[in-house]
């Protein structure tokens, strides 16, 4: 028997927010809307400018020929690089107009899904797989690289989404990968014979933050030299642009230096950047050859019993509550293990433990949160995306940028700070202003928040100074405050 | 180095100082609790990269490791013939000169492991491990501190709107970030107050920023009125960037640059006031420097030219209260010794530090170099760390703001016996 409050906990903490009508539709069966969501391919994401990552990157290096060229004629013509310093300008303009319409498509996406669980879980998914867009290069590839790599594989298999991800060029980008060259690769080696000037070698990057970050997690047992190995074995997952002739001529590719067009921009596998031999990481040794050798690798972080863990903490952290009891953790690790990464069998495992349904408000919202639950609240229109996404920079949730690879923090202290009140306060200040009168925060009050409405609150909301106050002292209340 | 007899040169005059402190702190501390006293605290997230923003110019081994990212005499500015400053670091070399800035290296938390985030959770939690507790170093030391007669007041503030770990914990500290948005009529401010009346956490929190922003809009208006030029410096090192891709930089450098002057602004303002908090803390970030760093010009220079005059508008703002601040500037790693295949480094070990303000006894390195051979680095890629850096911070948290002895060794730094405090680190 459930309490009356999880048609709530449903809509909020584990969907985006209650939109008018969610509650009653969920009635008295949460776990089944919840789990109808899982149901069916997910959907894809559409929306006015969005385009393939490939594409993006192709083009951005066709602009960074221009940029080189520009350079050169600049130094030739002896100082005066005001033509350089343009040509270098073109790339943050290439990519600024597809962030923006990645960003709003998303938004657009969160607020008017009817499978929000589902819309969740992608977030999820994103944050923890985290490239940000502080980093200029994916600026213009970090949406298509959610839409690419992480959308359709999230009702998939663990091991899959993973591998999607490490091989998103999006990625390879963020964490320097695709520049990481193998020390005895026959690039390197070449080079070295040639005692030229330029060093090759690894960088370990994208190695470390895998281990730490997508599978093991830091106590996952893994030492400075696994980091190291790991780092020689992904050598040579790289991104296909123009080719240096020197790289054409090891590679035995096409002498020009030129790949096809449909190949540029994509994930690209150079054995001759590649470190070879055999590899030992975690006490086992990896004989494979090439890229074989990365993918058995990941496959088996994937299947380590300290990514299981990994994993389900911080699911139940983000479902449940910021210290989730160990006993629901280790249900959720269990399904992780026993199914081999199935992720439907996960988050059905969360869904069916009782501490999920045992507190509401359990989880402070982060501005995404709150912003995402006030649109689908009022119902509002995103409209060309601008106003509503400035909103996420000025809460300090710029989408696609938590500033590190390790993705937004997940507990209430790193976003309750006094000041992130104040700007949600006032922010919910402008948006009662704005809907005024139109929207009747006494009727949606119940219909948002169900059982978690407060006496408190309900009384605030009725003996508001106008429709406009009344509005704002809805998003205001603590409960909305919280999922 | 042993031409430099640098162990001597280096500690002999620390030494030196601990002894005149011992006699003259006993006649302060009736004096003066501290409550003078102010401290800055600044985090530089992602692991700044301590031998290109502290290059060991004079150290054999150090051009072979960085190569073309060596930085060399004159483009260094010198602190002694070993270690130099980074060329953007202007304003810190004139606190060197004028005695107000120590400079550490090969120094470290506790922390031995390459995680950034377990790496800023142990420098920001003061315990040897990472998630060992949910509060913060120098919210322990606030608590520990006698109180200030009158009502309680906020004794430490955040600038950005969330407070970070190292100022979390029993004692009362507030965050502040600038507002882009209208003020709220006092009516609508006055109900959701009232809203929040049994809700202890969210009430706390909004008194708090009401608070803050009393103070920071005075601040401001200080702020406004006085003439700023310090953005300007962010560009005027990096000699001739023949780079197009660095010039296009020089538009978020300025960016950079003018964030930070906001926030200098705010703290300045918090610092200045008589009754106001006495420790601010606030974080940066972008130094995880794996590719392209650059060297005398790029993209570490970019970073450390917009810190470096953020700095110097600290000073410009504090005014007088320049004179009773000390700051420190710590980061939760250095990076590796040699530069990786990708033109930058590597998740290292042994960092530099910084301490400054009028307060500091400074024109002093305080390192035990351990130099940078294959056999002197740590686990044969990292500079080697021979200073811990709690023991930076209990010299300062025990001078400067007077925590007392049983706190700093118990409740702020717990099992730090061993990191013993670095003494005569502030004028008496």
């Amino acid at each position: 028997m459930l309490p009356p409050f999880t048609s709530a906990i449903a809509a909020n903490r584990f969907g985006l927010g209650a939109r008018p009508g969610d509650l009653m539709r969920i009635g008295s069966d949460p776990v089944g809307w919840l789990e109808a969501q899982l149901e069916g391919t997910p959907p894809a994401v559409v929306g006015e400018g969005l385009r393939s990552s490939g594409d993006v990157i192709a083009q951005s290096l066709d602009l960074r020929r221009e940029i080189r060229a520009a350079r050169r004629s600049a130094q030739m013509a002896g100082g005066g690089d005001e033509a350089a310093v343009q040509a270098a300008l073109k790339l943050p303009q290439l990519y600024r107009p597809l962030y923006m319409a990645e960003a709003t498509a998303r938004f657009r996406q969160a607020t008017t899904t009817d499978r929000p669980f589902l819309e969740r879980i992608t977030q999820f998914w994103t944050n923890h797989f985290a490239v940000s867009v502080d980093k200029v290069a994916v600026l213009g590839v970090a949406g298509a690289m959610e839409r690419e790599a992480i959308r359709p594989r999230v009702l998939g298999n663990f091991g899959d989404l993973l591998l999607a991800v490490e091989q998103h060029p999006a990625m390879l980008l963020y964490l320097d990968n695709y520049i990481s060259v193998g020390p005895h690769s026959r690039a390197a080696e070449f080079l070295e014979g040639r005692n030229a000037k330029r060093h090759l070698g690894i960088n370990e990057n994208l190695a470390r933050e895998i281990m730490e970050l997508h599978t093991l997690g830091v106590g996952g047992g893994y030492t400075q030299a696994d980091v190291t190995a790991f780092a020689e074995v992904i050598t040579g997952w790289s991104i296909a642009g123009d080719e240096p002739n020197l790289l054409a001529r090891l590679s035995g590719r096409s002498g020009s230096g030129e790949l096809a067009d449909r190949e540029r921009g994509k994930f690209l596998f150079r054995p001759e950047l590649h470190e070879p031999g055999t590899k030992v990481l975690l006490g086992k040794h990896y004989r494979q050859e090439g890229i074989a050798q990365g993918e058995a690798v990941l496959s088996g972080f994937a299947a380590k019993p300290a990514t299981a863990r990994f994993i389900a903490t911080k699911l139940c952290r983000h479902f449940i509550a910021d210290d989730p009891s160990p006993a629901v953790v280790d249900r959720v690790a269990h399904a992780f293990s026993s199914s081999r990464g199935d992720l439907p069998t996960v988050y059905r495992a969360l869904l069916s433990a009782p501490e999920a349904w045992a507190q509401p408000l359990s989880k402070y919202k982060t501005p995404t949160d709150y912003i995402v639950s006030t649109f689908r609240g009022l119902d509002l229109p995103v409209g060309d995306g601008r106003g509503s996404i400035a909103a996420f920079e000025a809460m300090g949730q710029r989408t696609y940028s938590p500033g590190s690879p390790a993705g937004w923090p997940d507990r209430g202290d790193d976003w309750n700070g006094a000041s992130a009140l104040m700007k949600r306060i006032e922010w919910a200040d402008a948006v009662g202003q704005r809907v005024g009168g139109r929207r009747d925060a006494g009727e949606l009050a119940p219909q948002l928040l169900g059982q978690t409405l407060s006496a408190s609150t309900r009384t605030a909301i009725s003996r508001a100074a106008s429709g406009a106050q009344a509005v704002t002292l809805l998003l205001a209340a603590p409960e909305f405050m919280r999922r | 180095m042993e031409t430099y007899g640098r162990r001597q040169f280096i500690k002999s005059g620390a030494l030196a100082l601990g002894a005149t402190l011992v006699t003259s702190r006993v006649a302060f501390a009736r004096a003066d609790s501290g409550t003078k006293s102010r401290f800055v605290f600044v985090i530089l997230r992602g692991a700044l990269d301590g031998l290109a923003a502290v290059p060991p110019y004079g150290d054999r081994d150090y051009a072979g490791l960085r190569r073309d990212l060596a930085l060399h005499a004159p483009a260094v500015l010198p602190l002694n013939d070993l270690l130099g400053l980074h060329p953007s670091c202007a304003f810190l070399h004139d606190c060197y000169t004028s005695r107000e800035l120590v400079v550490f290296h090969a120094v470290a938390s506790p922390y031995r492991e390459r995680s950034h985030f377990d790496g800023q959770d142990v420098l920001e939690n003061g315990n040897v491990r990472p998630h060992a507790v949910q509060t913060g170093w120098l919210n322990r030391a606030l608590a520990s501190m006698h109180a200030p007669h009158g009502p309680e007041r906020e004794r430490g503030v955040a600038l950005g709107q969330n407070i970070p770990l190292v100022m979390r914990g029993p004692a009362a500290v507030t965050s502040w970030s600038p507002s882009k948005l209208a003020a709220l009529d006092d009516d609508t401010l006055q109900r959701i107050a009232d809203l929040y009346a049994s809700d202890p956490l969210l009430a706390k929190r909004l008194a708090d920023a009401l608070a803050a922003d009393e103070i920071a809009v005075s601040a401001q208006s200080m702020a406004a009125g006085m003439v700023k030029t310090s953005t300007a410096s962010a560009d005027s090192h990096g000699d001739a960037s023949n780079s197009a891709q660095e010039a296009a930089l020089l538009a978020k450098r300025a960016k950079s640059g003018a964030h930070y002057v906001e926030v200098v602004n705010a703290a300045a303002g918090f610092l200045r006031r008589e009754d106001g908090p006495q420790v601010a803390v606030f974080d940066t970030t972008g130094w995880d420097t794996h590719a392209n760093e650059g060297s005398a010009a790029g993209q570490l220079a970019g970073r450390l030219a917009a810190l470096d005059s953020g700095l110097r508008t600290l000073k410009e703002q504090l005014g007088p209260v320049w004179a009773n601040t000390a700051v420190v500037l710590a980061t939760e790693f250095g990076r590796t010794a040699a530069i990786n295949g990708t033109r930058g480094t590597d998740h290292g070990t042994g960092a530099a530090a910084f301490l400054l303000g009028g307060a500091v006894q400074g024109g002093r390195v305080v390192a035990d170099w351990p130099g940078l051979s294959a056999r002197a680095l740590y686990q044969g890629r990292d500079l080697q760390p021979t200073l811990d850096l709690r023991s930076v911070l209990k010299g300062v948290l025990q001078e400067h703001l007077r925590v007392p002895f049983d706190a700093v060794e118990n409740s702020v730094f717990p099992d730090s016996r061993n990191a013993k405090a670095v003494k005569g680190l502030i004028r008496t």
